[in-house]
């Protein structure tokens, strides 16, 4: 068991950027599509990346480079923790460490651009942490157990007792993903009213490590998303990465069709969905299971 | 030798024009042109831009502004002065307040003429940009060499 943890640890830290990177291209070619225009390459990402390694060092402060690679270190440390089967409150306790050291990084140089981008970072947080909490408590209730290994070992999918849950968690994963109408913080598209938010003073290998970050983060979460389908049965292995297919999918077109709200709307729509999607849920869980 | 050549993050500073440059370059984005084909990106983050596109001439109030742009941006970077106001200040050039083209404060690398200048000569002036670019970057490495 010991070494089956060991090898999937090791090809999510080995595949999981490469695996990031294809899916952000996938994402700019099919935005590109839904614009009617050609688009980049689907490699572009990594073309990006590897730009932005030859990059002169610019750093006003050296330390944030220490930042920008601890936020990835736990970045990895979370799949890591995930794709080895363990505990999944773990695995969000060390998502919420992460996402400190990125508005610790862009807090660092004072820039009034990153400053209002940390603060709407630190306002998406205090939106989808509830959701991500009940997420695990919903997997709890629902199986038994925060172990991601017997979770997925179950004999029935965990979507069929969090239904709620799940939608509950698609809803924050726009945010999660830096996708409009919830990209206050910093966005993937060229212009925003706070030109690039939190990755604002990161220059060229500092904001390809944060990249790279994205690129872990999003096989993280698209690996949650699939939990909820994933059971003792292989084939639900299939039907699982065809929903996160899917769900990949409807991201990147909520991205195409909405545009971004403040931060208000952020956090009432936000703990709305929580607390009703989530919430709901939960309760009749809690009330079937006496 | 890494191809840089494949990802130019553009930058673009509207001087004192027209704004008829300005509107054409944000036409090259358009799905009729489509520059993000090529990996361009209009990313209005000075510390992430690869090429600096000018459009309009520099006066005594945008010249201070236009060296700071610059001296934030990373090497190697390269300079574009898009539209004949940018190259040599155009029909502002006698005007008591402009300096001129953007030679003026800083160095230009390629002349986009045109008034203003077309869509086509912008992605002409930014495919030899990127070519200048790619230039720069083996410059840069084999002096750290």
């Amino acid at each position: 068991m010991a070494t089956k943890q060991f090898i999937f640890v090791l090809l999510y830290i080995v595949c999981a950027p490469f695996i990031g990177g294809f899916l952000d291209g996938v994402d700019r070619k099919v935005s590109a599509r839904m614009q009617g225009r050609k688009g980049p390459s689907v490699f572009q990402p990594f073309y990006d990346v590897i730009k932005l390694f030859q990059k002169e060092p610019l750093v006003v402060k050296r330390s944030q480079t220490f930042l920008v690679m601890t936020y990835l270190l736990f970045m990895v440390i979370t799949g890591g923790l995930f794709f080895a089967g363990m505990d999944l409150l773990l695995c969000f306790f060390s998502l919420t460490t992460c996402a400190m050291f990125l508005v610790l990084a862009a807090s660092f140089t004072h820039s009034p651009y990153a400053s209002v981008g940390c603060q709407r970072e630190l306002v998406q947080m205090m939106a989808y942490e509830p959701m991500v909490l009940l997420t695990a408590v919903g997997f709890y209730v629902a199986t038994g157990t925060f172990y991601v290994k017997d979770i997925i070992g179950m004999d029935m999918s965990a979507i069929v007792y969090l239904p709620g849950v799940f939608i509950g968690f698609l809803f924050i994963l726009t945010i999660k993903m830096r996708k409009s109408p919830f990209d206050l913080s910093t966005a993937h598209h060229a212009h925003q009213e706070i030109v690039r938010g939190v990755t604002q003073e990161m220059v060229g290998s500092n904001l390809a490590l944060i990249h790279l970050a994205e690129w872990y983060e999003t096989v993280f979460l698209l690996g949650v998303v699939a939990m909820f389908f994933v059971n003792s049965n292989p084939v639900s292995y299939v039907a699982a990465l065809i929903v996160v297919l899917l769900a990949y999918f409807l991201e990147i077109l909520i991205d195409n069709v909405s545009a971004r709200v403040n931060w208000k709307v952020l956090l009432v729509s936000t703990w709305v969905v929580t607390l009703v999607a989530g919430g709901v849920n939960l309760t009749i869980l809690v009330l079937m299971h006496r | 030798m890494a191809n840089v050549s494949r990802s130019p993050w553009l930058l673009h500073y509207d001087g004192s024009s027209c704004n008829g440059c300005d509107i054409e370059v944000l036409a090259c984005l358009t799905p009729v042109y489509d520059a993000e084909r090529f990996g361009v990106v209009n990313t209005g983050n000075p510390m992430h831009a690869d090429i600096l596109l000018i459009t309009g001439g520099i006066n005594s109030q945008n010249a201070s502004v236009v060296e700071q742009i610059y001296n934030q941006m990373p090497n190697p970077k390269v300079v574009c002065a898009v539209g004949t106001c940018a190259c040599t200040g155009g029909v502002f050039k006698e005007c008591y307040n402009i300096k001129g083209g953007a030679d003026t404060v800083i160095p230009v690398d390629i002349y986009v003429p045109g008034c203003a200048a077309r869509p086509q000569s912008i992605i002409d002036g930014i495919v030899q940009a990127v070519a200048l670019f790619q230039k720069k970057h083996e410059e840069m490495k084999s002096e750290k060499k």
